[in-house]
């Protein structure tokens, strides 16, 4: 073992103890107690285990290696670059609580046996980090199988309900049509040479024609996985279905191997970047954040809630990296090093936040047996670890300071000011309505998650049975606390995080951020110069604490008064009862008008003369009646011609081989 | 970090927890006097204040803990932004640490807060006023963005002192994008702070209210604690109007004694100010909630075409 491999070496040493724990997931197929506690709790102490090493290997050189998998004389090419370690970095990083939070988390005779379970979570694991490492087309493309059939089996682990089953199919039927675009894009990638490896299509000069054509091929690929709009139906479907930790992977963290494998494409395998591809960027981005938010705030199912909010954050995602390589385009390589640190540090933070809310729905999940928010509410008197741990994670989604969320959105906004200067003065024209869009999706996203936390954990319990719940057990709050403890870093230490950052853009574009950053001390944010823009989260979270405790003690000395606790006045109507709050849909109802054009909506009202009136809401997607019924129908209807081939008597099928076998000869014969 | 600076700046979060409730006091009378009525005291609400220090706070039944600590961080949120914004001087050892995008989320932060303490008690009242506040504030929070970034753009600054100084201190010029950014603030300020035409701050009829209907449940050294912070937030959004458009006046960074002579523009400017809201408050009539999304709207729009007046001469 030579000395500059080492941190790859590790990855690998660790990637085999997970699968190592997933094989003794078999051989302990229903013992439950032993896989909950023992095997998932190790796996999550190798995903600590991976997620040292690779923040190590951020600063490292880049690290290749060649294993003798795969076909003969096809072995599989790996390389740990600051991009990959970086990825890699987020996905252990998070998925560290997520399966700290599982060890408490699956429970004794639902659907897959726990230690089956167990395999599959940990080939999950193992198969995203190989994702990112893969350094050959053919290995990255098993690799992305592995990882969509894993995550398949995992989202249908309660296979016995048909929703979850008809979900799972939706989710797999997507990741494979994606598939196929992310094959198609390398085999344009390659330009005839044969060779798939990353490091001869790196080699290759495309023309603007070809490179546009991987490019949007890659776009959609790995736009599938991702979720963006209008490939985004797979993602409110199958979130739900799966269990809360599989939704908090899938969310927090198997989303963001698509955004890797769209940086690695456009940045570092193509060597062109057109400016339009950014703007393609950049529109498609808005498009996703902004109906994923107009979605996710008129949701009534939490999880459906949060899987709209994921797609959101791709959104943002996506215009942050649209803006990356609409600045590269233009040569402007210290602003593209800025967008994209904008995009990584979401990246970060999305995975850490997201994955937070998902777990915290399983909590509230396994507590109530509710995912509807019409049957929740008043939660945080019966679990108040949970409802706070979630208002963390619902804090740093809404973009709110001092947390992760907001520095994202910080940065983000900051390079579209920094952009006059474009040689365009049409998209120059441009860069204002985006940077309104961007601010106008991250406010309308505080108002979902306040609908989020205020209806399932503050107000009074809308059912009778939530009195019984109970509060999280100490394996599901260890795995919370990690990753409120992630949102809370990335919230307060940005300094420190734009350095690993900053190795990553370097590789990308050639340009640094960490580097003007670091002048300004550890605590003041300052992306150019401090006149300019700067922000210091620190001083701020202390300034504002102490204004906090300013105001307690100046009501210690001002206050006479006594505190006593009474029925609410609520302007003194005396029968108010749980059903006059708010309900979901009535708390999403200004949304649900104000963006009415963005919903096929179907209301029932009322008859005045109705003795039982009932009133009845649908909301529904446009995509599904714009792009996928009128597909799934055309496919019905050509299976339909194509079966009246099909009589099912023999002699039928013998006369087919006649007419072929003469039709043959013919041809021959011409 | 000079200690001039630390004087400015703590004579400044002083001056705004002072002044706050008086600059409430003044539009109170101004709208008084403007609708022909017998016009309170200016001391009123300091008054108010003391009263409710000293009245017994009742809480609700199965408040949380969350309900109880809300009126604490929304008043810190408030003393905070007046920190944060220049009033008096430009010299302020905080402004490096919160630009104006952190301004808005410290507004946001303020709202996210009191919001869900308005649904934390689970009153039909409660829920409402947190819907509509949020309403309100997811249109009105990217309006004041774009406005921040509307003089952003012209001073090549997000740091609020840096924009003063730039525009105080800089060669006179119109702005033909602050023009557009000035009405759209004025719009968004009515909003936040709950002025007429969307908000009455003096009515408690169930249907319209927004503001009172969110803390409706408070009552005691809690309401004190809101009411305070209600009145520095329009303080404080005043303060921003103030250094926005009209930024003369405030002291420089190498001044000492400057920040002294600098308190009675300020307070000239607010009482101008001040009067010109009541003026607004009694020649509108409040509308109905759903024509508030059109009004934000209006404004949202208005603040975007400003930035875009501020590209079209270099087209």
């Amino acid at each position: 073992m030579s000395t500059d491999l080492i941190h790859l070496d590790w990855i690998l040493l660790l990637i085999a103890a997970w699968l190592g724990i997933g094989a003794f997931g078999i051989l302990a197929l229903r013992r439950f107690r032993f896989v909950a506690h023992v095997l998932f709790p190790l796996g999550g102490l190798v995903c600590l285990g991976v997620f040292f090493v690779a923040l190590q290997a951020i600063f490292a050189a880049p690290e290749t290696a060649v294993l003798p998998l795969g076909l003969p004389g096809l072995p599989f090419h790996l390389r740990l670059d600051a991009l990959a370690a970086f990825f890699i970095a987020v996905i252990s990083g998070a998925s560290a609580g997520v399966s700290i939070f599982a060890a408490g988390y699956f429970r004794k005779g639902e659907g897959t046996p726990p230690g089956l379970l167990c395999l599959q979570y940990h080939i999950f694991l193992a198969s995203m980090v190989l994702v990112v490492l893969a350094d050959d087309a053919y290995a990255f493309m098993v690799m992305w199988e592995t990882m969509a059939l894993s995550s398949f089996f995992l989202v249908t682990s309660n296979h016995r309900i048909a929703a979850i089953r008809s979900a799972g199919y939706l989710y797999l039927l997507v990741a494979h049509v994606g598939a196929i675009g992310i094959l198609l894009c390398f085999g344009v990638l390659q330009a005839n040479t044969g060779d798939y490896t990353f490091a001869n299509m790196r080699g290759q000069h495309l023309s603007p024609f070809w490179a546009s054509a991987a490019f949007l091929l890659a776009l959609f690929g790995f736009g599938a996985k991702a979720g963006i709009v209008p490939l985004h139906i797979w993602l409110p479907e199958a979130h739900p279905a799966a269990p809360s930790p599989v939704s908090a992977l899938m969310s927090g963290v198997m989303l963001k191997t698509a955004i890797y494998g769209l940086l690695r494409v456009s940045f570092d395998l193509l060597q062109v970047q057109l400016w339009w591809w950014g703007v393609v960027l950049l529109a498609l981005g808005l498009v996703t954040a902004l109906f994923g938010v107009v979605f996710s705030a008129v949701q009534t199912d939490m999880k459906r809630l949060l899987a709209y909010s994921s797609i959101e954050n791709i959104g943002l995602l996506c215009v942050g990296m649209g803006l990356g390589v609409l600045f590269r385009a233009y040569h402007m390589d210290a602003l593209a090093a800025l967008a994209l640190t904008a995009c990584l540090y979401h990246v970060a933070s999305h995975a850490f936040f997201k994955s937070l809310l998902f777990l915290g729905t399983g909590s509230v999940l396994h507590a109530t047996g509710e995912r509807n928010l019409g049957r929740l509410g008043g939660l945080m008197r019966y679990m108040p670890w949970v409802a706070w741990v979630t208002l963390v994670g619902v804090l740093a989604s809404s973009g709110l300071p001092p947390f992760g969320g907001f520095i994202s959105e910080w940065l983000l906004l900051q390079s579209f000011l920094f952009t006059p200067g474009l040689p365009d003065p049409f998209l120059n024209m441009l860069i204002p309505i985006v940077a309104a869009v961007v601010a106008l999706v991250a406010a309308l996203a505080g108002f979902a998650m306040v609908k989020f936390f205020g209806v399932i954990f503050l107000g009074q319990p809308r059912e009778d049975k939530l009195a019984q719940a109970h509060d999280a057990a100490w394996w599901e709050r260890a795995g919370m606390l990690w990753l409120v403890a992630g949102c809370v870093v990335l919230g307060l230490f940005p300094v420190h995080i734009i350095e690993y950052i900053g190795r990553v853009t370097q590789i990308l574009i050639g340009q640094n951020l960490a580097d003007t950053v670091r002048t300004h001390g550890w605590f003041l944010l300052a992306p150019m110069s401090v006149a300019r823009a700067s922000y210091a989260p620190l001083v701020f979270l202390v300034v504002g604490a102490a204004s906090f405790y300013l105001a307690v003690i100046m009501v210690r000395l001002l206050y006479r008064g006594q505190s006593r606790r009474a029925p609410p006045w609520d302007c003194g109507y005396p029968a108010g009862n749980a059903r006059m709050q708010d309900t979901a849909e009535g708390f999403g109802q200004p949304i649900r008008r104000m963006f009415e054009p963005f919903f096929r909506m179907e209301i029932k009202h009322p008859s005045p003369f109705d003795e039982k009136p009932s009133y009845r809401i649908s909301l529904d997607d446009h995509f599904w009646h714009w792009i996928y019924l009128p597909i799934a129908r055309a496919t019905e209807a050509v299976s339909k011609q194509v079966g009246r081939l099909q009589q099912g008597r023999i002699a039928v099928y013998l006369l087919y081989s006649f007419v072929t076998l003469i039709a043959m000869l013919v041809l021959v014969r011409l | 970090m000079s200690w001039s600076g630390l004087f400015s700046q703590l004579l400044e979060i002083a001056v705004a927890l002072l002044l706050a409730p008086l600059l409430t006091g003044w539009v109170n009378q101004c709208r008084a006097w403007l609708q022909n009525k017998s016009a309170p005291s200016l001391m009123l609400q300091y008054r108010m204040l003391r009263k409710l220090f000293h009245k017994e706070s009742v809480v609700a039944e199965h408040a949380s803990p969350l309900f109880r600590a809300a009126p604490y961080i929304v008043f810190g949120c408030m003393a905070l932004a007046s920190g944060i914004i220049p009033t008096l001087s430009t010299d302020l050892p905080l402004s490096p640490a919160a630009d104006a995008i952190a301004l808005v989320g410290l507004f946001a932060f303020a709202r996210v807060f009191i919001s869900l303490a308005a649904m934390d008690i689970g009153t039909a009242f409660g829920t409402m006023g947190a819907r509509r506040e949020m309403l309100i504030g997811f249109l009105a929070e990217p309006a004041l963005l774009m406005v921040l970034f509307s003089a952003s753009l012209i001073t090549q600054s997000t740091s609020l002192t840096g924009i003063v100084e730039t525009l105080a201190h800089g060669k006179f010029t119109i702005y033909p994008s602050m023009a557009f950014a000035g009405v759209a603030f004025t719009l968004v300020s009515l909003a936040e702070n709950a002025r007429v035409p969307v908000d009455n701050p003096s009515t408690h009829l169930e249907l319209t209210m927004i503001h009172e209907a969110l803390i409706l449940e408070y009552s005691g050294r809690h309401l004190a604690l809101i009411e305070w912070a209600g009145s520095l937030k329009m303080f404080a959004y005043s303060c921003i109007g103030l250094a926005l458009f009209f930024p003369w006046g405030m002291a420089e960074v190498d001044a000492p004694g400057a920040t002294i002579l600098a308190l009675p523009v300020l307070v000239f400017k607010l009482a101008i100010g001040g009067a010109l809201l009541a003026l607004i408050e009694t020649v509108s009539a409040k509308m109905r909630i759903f024509r508030v999304p059109e009004f934000l709207a209006t404004a949202f729009m208005l603040a975007v075409i400003g930035m875009l007046v501020h590209f079209l001469p270099g087209a």
